[in-house]
C-alpha cells in the first residue's frame, strides 16, 4: 500500500537522475576477443573448466545454429545484429567493483532505496565486491550480512537436500542430472537464440528439489552471490521431483545496466508427478534513452514441461525493462491433469517494443492452462500479446482460460493481441477474453481532485489494472513491482 | 468563504457559464438548485479544476486563496471536495487503498505525518460505521460493480474521511432511498462547523429538510437568477422552475 504514496518521491528522483547506473568505471574485464567460433566456444568451456561432453554438446548447438536465421515473425523492429561483432566471453576481474557503499552513487543507493530494497541487497546490486571490503567499515555489516545471508541458506538448502548452484558448478559437481535434463526441454535446435544460447551460455542457476522436499525458502538470484555478474547468454535448470514444490524468483526491481545488448536466456523446467514449480521475474534491464537509443535486446526462451501427472508450472512476470523483449514462458503439459499457468504484465514506454505471451501445449487428459496477459503501452511504444495454445488429440477434457488486457496511456502507443488458437480434440476447451482499454480523464480527474497527483493517479490506476497478475507474485516482491510500475511509466502523461 | 465573481466557463467554446456571482461564508452551507442543463454540474467541475473547462472570466477565492490558478490536487489538498454527480469506477483499485493515498497526499501537503495502514483502518472503520455503511465497502474496488446508491455513499465516505473545508455535493442524494438520503445529510451535518461551508446541488427539498441550507440559489441558463432563504426551496418545490426563469429574462 505505501507503494502507491511513495511514488511520487520515486518518480521524481528518476526524473531527475534519469535511468542512472551510477558508477561506469573501468572495470577490467577479461575478455576473449570478439566473433564467434569453434575456439571461442572453446575458450569458454575450458575457462568454465567444462567436462569433454559439455563443451560437445556445445559445439552440436553450434553447429546448428550456422544453419539457422535469425526469426523475424515478432512485431519487432532492431538494426541488424552482426554476431561476429560481440564478446562472447567476458569475466569481471576481482577488485573491480567499489569496495564500499561509500563509493557508490549515492544517487543510485537513494534510488535503492525508494525501490524498497534491504540495504543487504543495495550493496550487492550496485557491485561492492564481498572480498575487497573486509577492512572498510560502513559497508561490512551490510555485505557480510549478505554473505551470511547466503551461507545460512546453502546450510539450510544443503539438509533439506536442495541443489542451488551456478549452472557451471552444476556441470562439474552433478553432471548425471544436467546430462539427463539439459536441452530436454528447449532442445539446442529449438530457435535461433536457444542455439546460440546453447553453444555459448556462461551462467545461470541450476536447481535441483528431490521427490517430495518443498524447498524450505524461495529461491532468489540475489542470494546466488555471483548472480551480480548476470551473463549476457544465462542457462537456468530447474528440476523438481515428484511430489516437490519451488518458488523461483528471478532478477530485481533494480534498474540493471549493461553493456552487452544482446541478451538471449534460456530457461527449461522439469515437473515430475505432483511437483510445482512457480517461477516468477522481474525485469528491469535497461530499455533505452527516452528517443529509443540504446537498450538491450531481450531475446529469452522460457519453457517449462509438467512430465508428471498432476505436476503444475507457473510463470509470473513483470516485464518493464529492455528496448526489445522477445520472450513467451511456455508450459508443455504432458501429465494428466497438470496445470499450466502464466500471469503477465508487460509494460513499455517511450520508444520500447515488447512482443511476449506464451504457449500451453496440451497432451495430457484433463490439463488445464491459464493465462492472464496485462499489456500497458505508454508514449510511443509498442506491445503485443501473441499466444498459442494447442490442443493435441490425446489432451481428452484439456481446458484453457485466457485472459488479455491492454492499456493504453496516450495515443501515440500501440497495443496488439495475436491468439493462436489449435485445437484437435472435440472435447477439450480454449475460451479467449480481450479487452482494450484506456486511462480515462475522468479516472484521473477523479483521482487527482481527491488529492493525488497525476503521476500518483495513474501508478494506481495501473497497479489496479494489473492486480491479478501481482497477487500472484510472492509478497516482498509485489510490493517492489507495483513501485516500478509507476516508475516505468514516468512522464507518460499530461 | 467561498468567493465566485463574475465567473464565465464554456466547453468546447460553447458558454455554459455566463457571469456567476455566488458567495458561500464560512460555516455556512448553501443549497444550489436549477433546471437540467443549467450548469450546476459545470460550476462543480470548475470550482475543482476540471481542465476540460475553460474558465473566460471572473475569479474565484477560497480563504482568500486564488483557486483557479491551483491543480485539481492542490485544491483537494486545500480542502475543496467534490462528491460526483456521477462517480467514476477505478477497477482493481481498492478503495481503502483509495482513500489513505489520497488522505496521505493531503497529509503531506500540510506537512503532516501519513497514517499507516494500521492507523488508516481504524480511522476508515469508524466512519463507516458512524455513517451504517457495510464494512466491505472500504475492501471493494472504488465504485466497480457499486449500484447508483452504493456509488452515492461511498461519495459521502469519502467525505467524511477526507474532511474537507468545502464541499460541493453533485445531486448526490439523486436516486436515493430515505434512509440513504439521510446519511448523505447526516455526513454533511456531522462536518458543519465555523470552518465548513457546503454548496449542495439539489433537486429535492427532502434533502434541505434533513440539512437546512443558510441560502438557497437557483442556476439557469448559466446564471443564479435568484436567491433566498430555505423557504425558497419549499416554494419552488410547488411551482417549479419555469416561473422563476421566466420572471428573471
Ligand atoms: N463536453 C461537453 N460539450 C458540450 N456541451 C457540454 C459538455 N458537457 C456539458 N455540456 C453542456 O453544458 C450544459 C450544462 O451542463 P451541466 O453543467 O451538466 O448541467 P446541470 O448539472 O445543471 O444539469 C448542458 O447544456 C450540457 O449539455
Ligand atoms: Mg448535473
Amino acid at each position: 500500500m505505501a507503494a502507491v504514496t511513495e511514488t511520487l518521491d520515486t518518480v521524481q528522483s528518476v526524473t531527475q537522475s534519469g535511468y542512472k547506473w551510477g558508477f561506469e568505471t573501468t572495470i577490467e574485464m577479461d575478455f576473449a576477443p570478439k566473433g564467434l567460433n569453434e575456439d571461442i566456444i572453446r575458450l569458454i568451456s575450458t575457462r568454465k573448466e567444462e567436462p569433454e561432453w559439455m563443451l560437445e554438446w556445445r559445439l552440436k548447438a553450434y553447429a546448428a545454429w550456422l544453419k539457422m536465421e535469425e526469426p523475424h515473425w515478432a512485431r519487432v523492429d532492431h538494426p541488424p545484429i552482426d554476431y561476429q561483432d560481440l564478446h562472447y566471453y567476458a569475466a569481471p576481474k576481482k577488485k573491480a567493483g567499489p569496495k564500499s557503499l561509500d563509493e557508490v552513487d549515492p544517487e543510485l543507493l537513494k534510488m535503492y532505496e525508494k525501490l524498497g530494497i534491504p540495504l543487504k541487497e543495495r550493496a550487492i546490486l550496485a557491485g561492492v565486491d564481498p572480498d575487497t571490503v573486509e577492512n572498510t567499515q560502513v559497508a561490512v555489516d551490510a555485505v557480510f550480512d549478505s554473505v551470511s545471508v547466503a551461507t545460512t541458506f546453502q546450510a539450510t538448502l544443503r539438509k533439506a537436500g536442495v541443489i542451488f548452484c551456478p549452472i557451471s558448478e552444476a556441470v562439474r559437481d552433478h553432471p548425471e542430472l544436467v546430462k539427463q535434463y539439459l536441452g530436454t526441454v528447449v532442445p539446442t535446435g529449438d530457435n535461433f537464440f536457444a542455439a546460440l544460447n546453447s553453444a555459448v551460455f556462461t551462467d545461470g542457476s541450476f536447481v535441483y528439489i528431490p521427490k517430495g522436499v518443498r524447498c524450505p525458502m524461495e529461491l532468489s538470484t540475489y542470494f546466488r552471490i555471483n548472480a551480480r555478474n548476470t551473463g549476457q547468454f544465462e542457462r537456468t535448470l530447474i528440476i523438481a521431483e515428484a511430489g516437490s514444490h519451488v518458488s523461483y524468483l528471478e532478477g530485481c526491481t533494480a534498474p540493471q545496466r549493461d553493456e552487452n545488448q544482446l541478451h538471449a536466456a534460456v530457461v527449461e523446467l522439469v515437473a515430475m508427478d505432483d511437483a510445482q514449480i512457480k517461477y516468477s521475474t522481474v525485469q528491469n534491464w535497461y530499455p533505452g534513452d527516452a528517443n529509443g537509443k540504446g537498450g538491450i535486446y531481450n531475446f529469452v526462451t522460457k519453457r517449462g514441461a509438467c512430465r508428471g501427472a498432476r505436476s503444475k508450472i507457473s510463470w509470473t512476470q513483470v516485464e518493464t525493462g529492455s528496448a526489445i523483449t522477445w520472450k513467451y514462458p511456455s508450459c508443455v503439459l504432458h501429465g494428466e491433469d497438470s496445470v499450466g499457468e502464466f500471469y503477465s504484465v508487460a509494460v513499455t514506454n517511450n520508444h520500447q517494443q515488447a512482443d511476449t505471451g506464451t504457449k500451453m501445449i496440451h497432451i495430457g487428459k484433463g490439463s488445464r492452462s491459464t493465462i492472464i496477459s496485462k499489456g500497458i503501452s505508454a508514449g510511443h511504444s509498442n506491445n503485443t500479446y501473441r499466444g498459442l495454445v494447442r490442443m493435441l488429440p490425446s489432451a481428452t477434457n484439456a481446458r484453457n482460460f485466457t485472459q488479455c488486457d491492454s492499456l493504453l496511456i496516450g495515443d501515440q502507443c500501440g497495443a496488439h493481441t495475436v491468439p493462436y488458437i489449435e485445437s484437435r480434440n472435440l472435447t477439450a476447451k480454449v475460451e479467449h477474453e480481450a479487452t482494450t482499454s484506456k486511462i480515462a480523464d475522468d479516472q484521473l480527474f477523479y483521482c487527482r481532485q481527491r488529492g493525488l497527483s497525476e503521476e500518483d493517479a495513474v501508478g494506481l490506476i495501473v497497479n489496479g489494472f494489473c492486480k491479478d497478475v501481482l497477487k500472484e507474485l510472492p509478497m516482498e516482491f509485489a510490493v517492489e513491482a507495483q513501485k516500478l510500475l509507476a516508475v516505468s511509466l514516468e512522464g507518460s502523461v499530461g | 468563504m467561498l468567493d465566485i465573481r463574475g465567473l464565465a466557463a464554456s466547453i468546447n467554446d460553447k458558454p455554459i457559464l455566463k457571469g456567476i456571482d455566488l458567495v458561500v461564508p464560512q460555516g455556512e452551507v448553501h443549497a444550489l438548485m436549477g433546471p437540467n442543463g443549467s450548469g450546476k454540474s459545470t460550476l462543480g467541475y470548475v470550482l475543482s479544476g476540471r481542465e476540460d473547462y475553460e474558465v473566460t472570466a471572473g475569479t474565484v477565492t477560497f480563504n482568500g486563496v486564488d483557486l483557479l490558478t491551483m491543480e485539481p490536487e492542490q485544491r483537494a489538498a486545500a480542502g475543496v471536495f467534490l462528491a460526483f454527480q456521477a462517480p467514476v469506477e477505478l477497477p482493481g483499485v481498492n478503495n481503502a487503498n483509495f482513500l489513505r493515498t489520497a488522505l496521505n497526499a493531503i497529509r503531506r501537503a500540510h506537512g503532516e505525518p501519513e497514517l499507516d495502514a494500521v492507523q488508516f483502518l481504524k480511522l476508515a472503520r469508524a466512519e463507516t460505521k458512524r455513517l451504517a455503511m457495510p464494512d466491505d465497502m472500504l475492501k471493494r474496488n472504488v465504485n466497480v460493480g457499486f449500484s447508483g446508491g452504493e456509488k452515492k455513499r461511498n461519495e459521502v465516505l469519502q467525505m467524511a474521511i477526507l474532511r474537507p473545508k468545502l464541499a460541493i455535493l453533485d445531486e448526490t442524494d439523486s436516486g436515493l432511498d430515505i434512509d440513504a438520503l439521510k446519511i448523505v445529510a447526516d455526513g454533511v451535518n456531522a462536518l458543519r462547523g465555523p470552518e465548513f461551508s457546503a454548496l449542495v446541488i439539489t433537486h429535492h427539498q427532502r434533502l434541505l429538510d434533513h440539512l437546512v441550507p443558510n441560502r438557497v440559489h437557483v442556476l439557469a441558463h448559466g446564471r443564479i437568477v435568484r436567491s433566498g432563504g430555505p423557504e425558497l426551496a419549499k416554494e419552488l418545490e410547488k411551482s417549479g422552475y419555469a416561473g422563476l426563469i421566466a420572471e428573471a429574462a
